[in-house]
């Protein structure tokens, strides 16, 4: 079945811009993205896009859809009614390059700054040995795609641009805690650098991010969550405090 | 509510509206809202009015969760079951004095509760994407919201107010004649087991168990206590709305009867 829907596509750049009406033919069976495509090829030649895998594992083509950050080619045009005018505009967290392209560098740098996994200083390449049941909970979260949706959707960054700064975000807190539960890394000081660099104290744990992951990451409950109570650990509960200095309790 | 500091950011993409979503965004938090003041509500009332909380009968002995362990001289004779530490309080001061402020911090900084109403009271942010009306944000990084670091200790407190809700279930079950069985039993086991299982299921729980090694494989028995707590955990949302639920039943239920409103179905005795 095909038919003809309305969509407002935001064009512009970093000069202005503003939402452009379209009437697109949709097929069955397609998604968003494949819609895009099409208005690209008929109608708006010049329109941006990032897109590359089409199969939700390249993290590229995010975007806001009906003001939800999602993924284009993972949004099923079934899953809106053919009368439905689809809006779509590029995240609205990062500065805008072109109509849906955003300039997503912002997690580039935040990305650079976690220290790398660490090896035991005993083990060579080729030595490492871990049990299944130890490295699952940090392969949970290697499935990030990092299409930045957690990022985008995160009110902390979203909401407040000062907060670039002091916040890493959803995306980068998961990597702490895949590093700090990772049962070889040898860094020790993870929480510490949790709570001081990426400002871990600043989510709220309003669970935005997990709803929004198209890998269904549980980003709050599995990994900022873990990583608050690790923070509570190093830096707020006395009895664990002295538990470690008089020796009841390994770090 | 957009702010120039948020989706207005300069070199942002300019679009007037503060959000484009276009399903309704605003029951859950609505709902939330609804709900955890009715609770609270109905918990003020009945703790300040302090009537019907307990009944006593030939086979049963049904002690409301909002009046356990009652511990002064103003409780009604029988619903003492640790004895009475204080002399009599004065009106409006809840029975429970001992217990609620901590079972009050245990929800109030639970990880799922902190959603709820950060979302419902707090607008921050009201829902995904749409933007909060606050200027500025801290988070959870200052006093009073970085008080919501000792969530396990209200844990710890947690069990053991469980271990005495446990108690009041069991000790009701006898009556003064002797042991009895009603429909009273259901609603205060039922409550019991759905208190337990929400206190389990708490972040701070899944943490103590084993959360905190890396090494799963060396602490089989702290794996295994961790799997259950993360089992209870994927439920934490609706473990804390049904709790909520099953303590207004089982003190409503124990008002209705106390007050002989209805009886109590009896199975035995």
């Amino acid at each position: 079945m095909s038919y003809q829907a309305d969509f407002k596509v935001w064009r512009g750049d970093t000069d202005g811009g503003d939402l452009a009406d379209y009437t697109v033919e949709v097929n069955e069976g397609e998604v968003l993205l494949d819609v895009i495509h099409r208005l690209q090829a008929t109608q708006a030649p010049d329109l941006a896009v990032r897109w590359n895998c089409k199969a939700g594992k390249c993290g590229s083509c995010s975007a806001e859809v009906n003001g939800k950050p999602s993924l284009l080619c993972m949004t099923r045009m079934n899953t809106f009614v053919p009368e439905e005018t689809v809006t779509v505009t590029p995240l609205r967290t990062f500065p805008v390059v072109r109509d849906l392209v955003t300039d997503v560098s912002f997690n580039y740098k935040k990305a650079l700054q976690i220290p790398a996994f660490a090896p035991p200083k005993d083990l060579a390449p080729g030595e490492y040995r871990m049990a299944q049941v130890d490295v699952e909970r940090s392969q949970e979260f290697r499935k990030c795609i990092e299409c930045f949706l957690c990022q985008t959707v995160c009110h902390v960054v979203r909401d407040h641009d000062d907060n670039k700064t002091a916040f890493a975000g959803p995306r980068f807190l998961i990597r702490a805690a895949e590093l700090d539960m990772h049962p070889l890394d040898a860094r020790t000081d993870r929480a510490e650098f949790a709570r001081d660099e990426q400002g871990i104290g600043m989510c709220n744990i309003t669970k935005c991010c997990t709803e929004v992951c198209p890998e269904h990451i549980k980003i709050t409950d599995n990994a900022i969550i873990p990583m608050k109570e690790r923070v509570v650990d190093r830096k707020y509960d006395p009895l664990v405090w002295l538990g470690s200095k008089i020796g009841l309790r390994k770090s | 509510m957009a702010t120039e500091n948020g989706v207005d950011t300069a070199g942002r993409a300019s679009i007037t509206e503060p959000t484009l979503r276009t399903d309704r965004w605003w029951i859950a938090p609505l709902v939330t809202f609804l709900g955890l003041s009715a609770f609270v509500l109905y918990g003020l009332i009945r703790t300040a009015t302090q009537t019907n909380y307990f009944v006593e009968g030939a086979g049963f002995s049904y002690l409301s969760p909002f009046a356990s362990p009652c511990v002064t001289d103003s409780c009604l004779p029988g619903s003492s079951h640790f004895g009475t530490w204080f002399g009599k309080f004065p009106a409006m001061v809840p029975l429970a004095i001992v217990t609620l402020p901590f079972l009050l911090g245990f929800r109030l900084t639970c990880y799922y509760y902190r959603k709820a109403y950060y979302r419902a009271f707090w607008l921050s942010p009201p829902a995904c994407a749409v933007p909060e009306p606050h200027g500025t944000y801290t988070g959870e990084t200052r006093f009073p919201l970085i008080m919501q670091n000792a969530h396990r200790y209200f844990f710890f407190m947690a069990v053991i107010i469980s271990l005495v809700n446990t108690y009041d279930a069991v000790k009701a079950f006898h009556g003064t004649e002797g042991f009895g069985f009603g429909l009273g039993n259901v609603v205060l086991v039922g409550n019991v087991l759905l208190l337990w299982s929400y206190t389990l299921g708490c972040h701070s729980c899944r943490h103590i168990t084993a959360g905190r090694i890396n090494h799963f494989s060396r602490h089989p028995v702290r794996y295994w206590l961790y799997q259950r707590a993360s089992w209870l955990n994927g439920r934490h949302m609706q473990l804390a709305w049904t709790t909520l639920g099953t303590l207004v039943f089982t003190d409503a239920y124990i008002a209705l009867v106390s007050s002989g409103t209805i009886n109590d179905l009896r199975f035995i005795g």
